[in-house]
């Protein structure tokens, strides 16, 4: 499986991305920079975490015009698998991939810890590999978390099936607990959790490796 | 700008004596610009030339065989094998984030982070040491919420993990909070990068941000007490820029990987000011700089605002000739600024031109050798009297109390608003002994922890400095790891006033001691003094932070315990240590007696016995006893693992002693019942002193059959408790 890391300046998680897809898939991923038109054909492409401009402006809306970027929703579009996490999730909402948004969390201070989440939708190709309805833990660490999109917008994410994580308790007031979802086709995911936190015992559990090892699944 | 009278007025705003002043009439033989007074009295300020405390930190061990730099560059260096080294520093920046907490922590923070890259390191790791004043006082509240906002806020966003810390409340800091950050950095031992300046003709290059009229005077204002128009000083903290940060490390990283940099220093305290002359200095060499070529973000900028300007996330290089096209090309990359603004001269001067005047021309070595030392009086603190400290009217409660009370509970409500995951690295979170960072793509872990208690070094500067060493010492063996080194930030009171300076003296007696006992140098270090308002200074703070390396991090110790049934050790022996103990101050409202005495010989063959059971594989739950004693270590062991515990002490000692001494050189640790003879067997062979406390498990903490029966669930609740509601009681 081939992949592809967008590095926005600013970005944070570049690399512990990297390291996990490279661990999981057994094959380094392309880090491209945000100024590069055209990078090579992928199966697989990563919007990282980090502070892309500084969260300046608001989150992820400078990368969202970025050059890179045009190239993401062109492929995004055409059905590559495309994950966005924490600032990418940011950036997905922001560049019409994903609908809604994400505000300052409810009590307006950063959150970094372990949190519990149910997987709500088990048959995504990034989730495949998890059960539907079973909890797994994996950390946060954002700002600007609280995700929020209009009534009917939630409730067709949730008739759609298109909530892929969902926190058990409150962690930043978001709309319905709402942890990640999926676009219409499936093949875009936006989540705040970050996986590739969650990928050895040594970092304090594997929940987040079942994501990337469910990708690899799909795509072999 | 040439044309302003230099006047006696001018000269002491300045924060220079008649004496200083006179002394640079006769370096220079004629009378200073403007802007030379200027420069004068920044590079003359305590702030930058230690000058009451340098003949005092030349005591002091900072050499090791592995030891690859010491204290007098931007940041320290040990070697940790495989061809890796560590850098590191700590530094304060207690003025700024009191006036403004925000941008005050966040700016010492982003200080903090270059003086360790600018070496070469890639920064791995973020630490703090933070003392604000009584929690009741009207102030505290505000200042506790911007602290750990801009802390969190600027490294956050550079992406380098704030893994721990600690946080503590007294009221000698009511007026003057202390805000003390800590980098670790990890570079290759064959690429470290100095500033010292070389080769004559090179260019001098200004990377990074804009210069702007922010933070003018910084220094000048960390070297003198707060008064009541202290609020008036605001404009003089400057404001970070974490983004910007974040591309000058990469850039700077970037560039490092090519053989362009000859010599490269940031720019903090100072600024461009500070910044050349030492690199000059170092180099024994003159700087030649054309201030129109300063990238500036202001209209209209004088020499003097942009030599004394302290804005922030900006480095000075000296590159080899040549290589300018390819270093600014990289520059551009990450959309940073980029200009050759001078170059090295044979004149051993620092040559200042503006539209093409010479608007400065001063010798090196008058600005920093030849600045003021003073051999300040000093007097030493009082020997105290050892006093009896009464038990308390009811031991559960004084447990709940200490356990849920400011100094003592956890610190969540803190750590949970740092990224202390990112860079995928944190094997050991906030919370436990000492912090522990993987090295990347290695087995080998990082131990890192930050200590001092003050309370010790008011009532005894040099058994406090010791213990502050100590401390660090052991909570980076509890964990597993080797201390190496350590950094300090040694933050005191008005040094003019006698007493201020005995307990400086002494901590670093102390403080010296313990380093040479225990094999554990002083490599880098800051120093931050007029910590007073009003003429009241705050406890002596001689914050330490210690770094430590474990060979396999899969053989690491974690305090929570983890098994029901596993037998609690204590190793190390208690003593009638109440003294200027947390238990006195916090339960009985005191303070007084001898606080405990550090017997540096038992401190290291204890350590050296619970290190190697770690690294042997048969520890895995450890904890070291500080404030609060042993009750305070096993209630922090059982909320950690979520499971109770029941002990027993002898009756050599009453009861609240055996439980609140403060007694240095023990830990606790929980093994299973068979590993528990064999330590205790080898314990005894070696001639330490083992007591056996009883066992984990259940839903309570009992100690001596129901002299102290506390649920579980009440505990936690008091521990995890008392941040969040005293923070949220102002909102």
């Amino acid at each position: 499986m081939k992949s592809a890391v967008i590095v926005f300046p600013g970005s944070n998680c570049d690399r512990d991305m990297a390291v996990a897809l490279e661990k999981i898939t057994g094959q380094k991923p392309v880090m491209v920079w945000h100024q590069e038109y055209d990078f090579p054909e992928v199966d697989f492409i990563a919007l990282p975490g980090g502070f892309s401009y500084g969260d300046y402006l608001r989150c992820g809306a400078m990368s969202a015009r970025s050059h890179v970027m045009k190239e993401v929703i062109k492929r995004a579009n055409a059905g590559v698998p495309t994950l966005g996490v924490c600032n990418g999730f940011q950036i997905l909402t922001e560049a019409g991939l994903l609908p809604g948004a994400l505000m300052r969390n409810a009590n307006l201070h950063f959150v970094c810890r372990d949190v519990e989440m149910t997987v709500e939708n088990g048959d995504s190709m990034f989730t495949r590999n998890y059960e539907a309805g079973t909890t797994v833990t994996i950390p946060v660490a954002h700002h600007d978390g609280n995700y929020f999109a209009d009534a009917d917008t939630l409730d067709r994410l949730e008739g759609e099936g298109q909530v892929a994580f969902r926190y058990n308790d409150d962690v930043n007031g978001a709309q319905r607990r709402i942890a990640g979802i999926l676009n219409e086709k499936g093949n875009v995911l936006g989540m705040m959790p970050h996986p590739e936190r969650m990928i050895e015992p040594a970092l304090g559990g594997t929940d987040g490796r079942v994501l990337f090892e469910s990708v690899l699944h799909t795509l072999g | 700008m040439t044309d302003i009278q230099i006047t006696p007025e001018l000269v002491k705003e300045h924060g220079l004596t008649t004496a200083e002043y006179d002394r640079i009439l006769k370096a220079l033989g004629r009378t200073p610009t403007i802007t030379e007074l200027g420069i004068y009295s920044v590079m003359w300020s305590e702030h930058c030339s230690y000058k009451s405390s340098r003949i005092h930190l030349k005591k002091l061990p900072t050499k090791a065989p592995w030891v690859i730099q010491g204290p007098g560059e931007n940041a320290g260096v040990i070697d940790i094998g495989d061809g890796q080294a560590a850098i590191f520093k700590m530094e304060s920046h207690n003025h700024p984030s009191y006036i403004e907490p925000y941008q005050g922590a966040a700016t010492g923070v982003g200080g903090i982070l270059r003086d360790v890259f600018t070496m070469g390191a890639r920064p791995v790791a973020n630490m703090n040491a933070l003392r604000f004043g009584e929690p009741d006082h009207p102030k505290t509240r505000h200042l506790v919420a911007g602290v750990v906002a801009g802390i969190g806020g600027y490294g956050n966003c550079v992406g380098v993990p704030t893994v721990g810390g600690e946080t503590n409340f007294d009221a000698s800091y009511n007026g003057n909070i202390l805000v003390n950050a800590m980098t670790v950095g990890l570079a290759d031992t064959d690429k470290i990068f100095y500033s010292a300046a070389a080769g004559v003709g090179n260019p001098v290059v200004y990377v990074g941000s804009k210069t702007g009229r922010d933070g003018i005077h910084g220094a000048t204002m960390a070297s003198a007490e707060f008064t009541e128009d202290s609020e008036e000083k605001r404009p003089t903290v400057q404001v970070g820029d974490p983004f910007t940060e974040k591309l000058l490390i990469e850039a700077c990283l970037e560039l490092m990987a090519t053989d362009a940099i000859v010599a490269i220093q940031d720019m903090g305290a100072a600024g461009l000011t500070s910044s050349s002359v030492e690199m000059a200095s170092k180099g024994g060499v003159g700087f030649e700089l054309i201030l129109d070529h300063v990238p500036q973000r202001e209209a209209n900028m004088t020499p003097y605002e942009m030599c004394l300007s302290e804005s922030q996330e900006r480095m000075l290089m000296v590159l080899k000739p040549g290589r300018e096209d390819m270093a600014k090309a990289i520059f551009e990359k990450w959309e940073l600024d980029f200009a050759v603004i001078g170059h090295i001269t044979t004149t051993g001067k620092l040559t200042l031109k503006f539209k093409g005047e010479v608007v400065g021309d001063l010798p090196i070595d008058s600005l920093v050798e030849d600045a003021p030392q003073y051999d300040r009086p000093s007097k030493p603190t009082p020997k105290r009297d050892a006093v009896d400290v009464a038990a308390p009217a009811d031991l559960g409660k004084a447990v709940m109390d200490l356990v849920g009370g400011p100094n003592l509970c956890s610190r969540r409500w803190i750590w949970e608003q740092y990224d202390h995951m990112v860079m995928g690295d944190t094997i050991q979170r906030p919370g436990g002994d000492a912090a522990v960072v993987r090295i990347h793509g290695t087995m080998k872990g990082l131990a890192i922890s930050t200590d001092v208690t003050p309370r010790y070094c008011y009532a005894d500067p040099v058994e406090g400095g010791k213990q502050a060493v100590a401390e660090t010492w052991r909570n980076i063996t509890a964990v597993g790891a080797l201390p190496l080194a350590i950094t300090n930030c040694l933050n005191f009171g008005n040094p003019e006033r006698p007493e201020i300076m005995g307990q400086f003296v002494g901590c670093l007696e102390g403080m010296g001691e313990a380093c040479r006992t225990l094999d554990y140098p002083i490599v880098s270090g800051n120093v931050s003094l007029y910590n007073e308002t009003n003429g009241k200074g705050i406890l002596p703070t001689p914050a330490i932070g210690g770094v430590g390396v474990m060979a396999d991090i899969d053989r690491m110790a974690t305090i929570g315990f983890d098994r029901a049934g596993d037998m609690i050790l204590m190793i190390g022996e208690t003593k009638n240590e109440l003294g200027a103990s947390l238990y006195q101050k916090e339960i009985l409202g005191e303070d007084k007696g001898l606080p405990p005495l550090v017997d540096l010989m038992v401190e290291r063959r204890n350590g050296d016995f619970v290190r190697a059971l770690i690294e042997n594989g048969q520890v895995t739950t450890c904890h070291d006893l500080s404030d609060g004693g042993l009750i305070a270590a096993l209630a922090d062991m059982a909320i950690a693992g979520g499971m109770g515990a029941s002990i027993s002490v002898g009756d050599e000692l009453p009861l609240h002693v055996q439980l609140f001494s403060e007694t240095q050189a023990r830990y606790l640790i929980a093994v299973d019942a068979e590993l528990a003879t064999t330590i205790r067997q080898e314990a005894r062979d070696a001639g330490i002193p083992v007591t056996m406390l009883g066992t984990t498990g259940g839903e309570r903490l009992r100690v001596n059959d129901g002299a102290i029966d506390l649920a579980m669930s009440d505990l936690k609740a008091a521990h995890q408790g008392w941040f969040p509601n005293y923070m949220n009681a102002a909102e």
